[in-house]
């Protein structure tokens, strides 16, 4: 990115929220507008030029890593793959916030921890089913089991989802969008051996049961995956195994509170 | 804060009541008919055990379903929590039903 200063210049209005923790405010800045220019090329041409201390996150620019994730005028985004002029308003300006629903750590910077935590509580972890000698376990594509999964697994772990759900925002508990939507692919991958553990672990005070079903995880996700089918397709199969131990309690290994 | 046995339940118990609503209204039209009076529903409602449990059980499933959905609502909007949230809860479910199967006492003793 070069710094622009002809003297015809057009520049955008950018409002960045700076601070930490829950102290902070806006702080504007007049970036050039340049043409096809995404919202992190803003953030960066204001780090690079105008304020080296401005703190925020990156890595691979083109929508694969999932660490570039703001909220931009309100809105939780994917900032790499997010072009300037597909979402300013009429008055050309723009408002970039640390993504909502996790801890500030330093202006743009969230701390991730509990959204990758609440992946470990969802068992939304491989269970090996082989050992090395074993070898590759063949995957038939043409399950519906397979299918399913397919279509929860392009997740690229940016928490825009996460960012978007109302109910993370009023039930620190849940699990939200993605940490569910990942254990639904494992619920269905033949080669997960946790299915049980992991439907209990999606069954408890936090779990899928939690989830309203108004879709904000999906009308945001950058990758265009439907979380919420996914949670709709962990809480039948939570049901049907919750119903099956309690007609058989036999078959429950774990005999502790139902969750 | 909806685990999966109270979500469980509250689907049960919507099942249980939308053949009950369904017959509720139906009844509701036909006795309608002929102008409403208390004695007209109390000849049919006294001394029935068809509807006392007929509304019996529908005061029992409205009881627990109520007090499920209002957990949810009572911890995402005044965060009521832990014990305060289950004794809450309890209290609702036990008011509606108490409430419910006394009207319930009422139009079928
Ligand atoms: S559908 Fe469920 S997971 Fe998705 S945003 Fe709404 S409550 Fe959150
Ligand atoms: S489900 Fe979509 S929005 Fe959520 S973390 Fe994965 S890629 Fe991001
Ligand atoms: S920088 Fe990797 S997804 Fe945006």
């Amino acid at each position: 990115m070069t710094q622009i200063s002809q003297p015809d210049q057009q520049f955008i209005k950018v409002s960045i929220w700076r601070g930490a923790g829950d102290k902070g405010g806006y702080e504007t800045f007049d970036v050039p507008d340049q043409e096809s220019q995404t919202i992190l090329d803003l953030v960066s041409y204001i780090q690079q030029y105008i304020d080296p201390s401005l703190t925020y996150r990156f890595a691979c620019r083109v929508g694969m890593c999932g660490s570039c994730a703001m909220m931009v005028n309100g809105v939780p985004r994917w900032t790499c793959r997010t072009h300037v002029k597909k979402i300013t308003d009429k008055a050309g300006s723009l408002t970039i916030a640390p993504l909502r629903n996790l801890p500030v750590i330093k202006d743009l910077v969230v701390d991730m921890d509990v959204f990758f935590d609440k992946w470990v509580r969802a068992e939304a972890v491989h269970h090996p089913t082989r050992s090395i000698e074993q070898g590759v376990q063949p995957v038939s594509e043409d399950t519906a089991e397979r299918q399913a999964a397919n279509a929860a697994i392009e997740c690229i772990n940016c928490a825009v989802c996460y960012a978007a759900c109302d109910v993370v925002a009023s039930n620190p508990e849940y699990l939200g969008p993605a940490a569910l939507n990942r254990a639904w692919s494992l619920v269905n991958d033949v080669r997960d051996g946790g299915r049980e553990a992991i439907l209990e672990a999606v069954s408890g005070t936090g779990g899928c049961h939690n989830c309203h079903s108004q879709q904000s995880c999906q009308k945001y996700c950058p990758n265009e995956l439907n979380p919420t089918a996914s949670i709709a397709g962990l809480k039948r199969e939570t049901s049907k195994f919750a119903l099956r131990n309690l007609l058989n309690p036999a078959n429950k290994h774990n005999q502790g509170e139902p969750a | 804060m909806i685990n999966a046995r109270l979500y469980i339940m509250q689907r049960l118990t919507a099942l249980i009541m939308a053949p009950l609503v369904i017959g509720h209204i139906g009844v509701m039209i036909y006795a309608v008919q002929n102008g409403l009076s208390a004695e007209e529903i109390l000849g049919r409602t006294q001394g029935s055990y068809f509807w006392a449990i007929f509304y019996g059980t529908f005061a029992l499933a409205v009881a627990i379903h109520a007090a499920i959905g209002l957990r949810a609502i009572l911890h995402e909007w005044v965060r009521l929590d832990g014990m305060v949230l289950n004794l809450v809860c309890w209290a609702i479910a036990a008011g509606l039903a108490g409430l419910g199967l006394q009207a319930v006492y009422s139009v079928t003793g």
